[in-house]
């Protein structure tokens, strides 16, 4: 049964980490600012929420398991919540996306 | 495995450093300032200080970043050309830098059991909190008992910083004389693209939902702080984000009414007055000045009950301050 739940935490930890990388790398190599934001984005929910995940099935049923799944519920609520609203404001403060002429067939 | 975390996140923190100095957005200067405190707050955490990480993230991460962005409303959000280093300045930091790495030769190791500070009084405290006062977090116990002269002080020291900035700030005693009922509302109407934000629904949805959370977490570290990280100063700052983010999402005279200048004034006060009058009570009964073993029959229920007035004081005093400097600013921002 340990065995399972170590590799089902495995899975998820890995799992987490490979969103943060994604998210990381795409921060940094995105072209423009709504492209990096959604990169961000990933970083905070998927990832995070993948390798509490992961954390949750290492520290077994206690407190701490509690106070992990409140974080979770916390960060499912605000991390999208905070890239949005950064997408918005820079929306509403007139960046306009960039696009480039191969970006879609008919553009 | 410490030892690498510690190294990594120092090399974090020395970037984020050299990344506020150079930066002449006072914005962006402003949001490294609060990840520098983060990564503050992780370096503590990892040196298992957990309630000096609490306080830093609270205060440093969270408070002190909202109070600079509302201080930079109100100037310019540029930082200034500054003169270029003269040979003076060059010669005093290089010389400064050279002793602090110097003294840094005699600090102890980590973790050290001959360092000094492990055999002053550390050991006394340590091995007399179970028998004297009881209670699991040791911190909480110096900070509240052992030391109640020095927590007295840093709270004398917000006092005064709240009275300061009330006194500087309040442009011609504006902000108290709309402490009236209603009074708050009218003037503030006329802001209505920034009072609050309305275009953005998904946050002010999901900022109203978190402000009770924010603010029972609060009173969780509050109450728990005599068994677990916590206590009157990261409770304090905590109530204000979550009063802070409503006002954020609801507008500054929603919050205003919710929590009324008036009532700011009395908890900065009483907060105070409360730790004093914990001390005054051990006087008049027989005892020193916060010395709590008189309260009550039991010594051991004597010093929790004074432990938990004077942490009770504490986060009011807290509360009650930076919220104030915080509406003071806002207030401030009115007339444009």
């Amino acid at each position: 049964m340990s065995l399972v739940l170590d590799i089902a935490s495995g899975l998820l930890l890995a799992g987490g980490s490979v969103f943060v990388l994604t998210g990381g790398i795409g921060a940094l190599r995105l072209p423009d600012f709504y492209t990096r934001v959604h990169a961000a984005g990933l970083t905070d929910t998927l990832g995070t929420l993948l390798i509490l995940a992961g954390v949750i099935l290492q520290a077994g049923l206690s407190l701490a398991t509690v106070k992990l799944l409140a974080i979770m519920a916390f960060l499912l609520l605000t991390a999208p919540t905070a890239a949005y609203a950064l997408a918005n404001a820079a929306r509403l403060g007139g960046l306009a996306p960039e696009r480039s002429a191969s970006s879609g067939p008919e553009d | 495995m410490v030892t690498l975390f510690g190294m990594f996140l120092l090399t974090l923190l020395l970037i984020t450093a050299i990344g506020i100095v150079r930066e002449k957005n006072l914005f962006a200067a402003v949001m490294l300032a609060g990840i520098f405190s983060l990564q503050m707050a992780a370096i503590f955490f990892i040196l298992d200080a957990a309630d000096v990480a609490l306080t830093e993230a609270a205060v440093g991460a969270g408070i002190a970043t909202v109070l600079l962005l509302s201080a930079l409303a109100l100037t310019s959000s540029r930082e200034a050309d500054t003169r270029r280093p003269t040979p003076v300045a060059i010669t005093i930091a290089v010389v400064t830098s050279a002793l602090i790495i110097y003294a840094t030769f005699d600090i102890p190791h980590l973790g050290d059991p001959t360092a000094p500070v492990h055999t002053h009084v550390a050991p006394w405290y340590l091995s007399r909190t179970p028998d004297l006062i009881d209670i699991p977090n040791v911190v909480t116990a110096i900070l509240a008992s052992f030391r109640g002269y020095d927590t007295l002080g840093e709270l004398f020291v917000i006092l005064t910083a709240g009275i300061g900035v009330r006194f500087i700030l309040d442009n011609g005693g504006g902000t108290g004389g709309r402490s009236g009922p209603g009074a708050d509302t009218a003037p503030r109407r006329p802001r209505a693209d920034s009072g609050g934000l309305r275009h953005h629904l998904v946050p002010r949805v999901v900022g109203r939902l978190l402000v009770p959370f924010i603010v029972l977490f609060g009173l969780y570290v509050q109450f728990h702080g005599d068994f677990g990280p916590g206590g009157g100063f990261q409770a304090g700052a905590l109530i204000t984000a979550g009063v802070v983010l409503f006002a954020l999402v609801a507008g500054e005279a929603a919050a205003l009414r919710a929590v009324p200048f008036r009532l700011l004034t009395l908890l900065t006060a009483g907060g105070a007055l409360l730790y004093l009058s914990v001390g005054i009570a051990g006087l008049l009964l027989g005892g020193n000045f916060l010395d709590y073993s008189v309260l009550r029959p039991d010594p051991v229920a004597g010093q929790h009950l004074g432990i938990f007035l004077v942490e009770l004081g504490v986060g009011l005093t807290v509360t009650g301050v930076l919220l104030t400097i915080f509406h003071t600013f806002a207030a401030r921002e009115q007339p444009r």
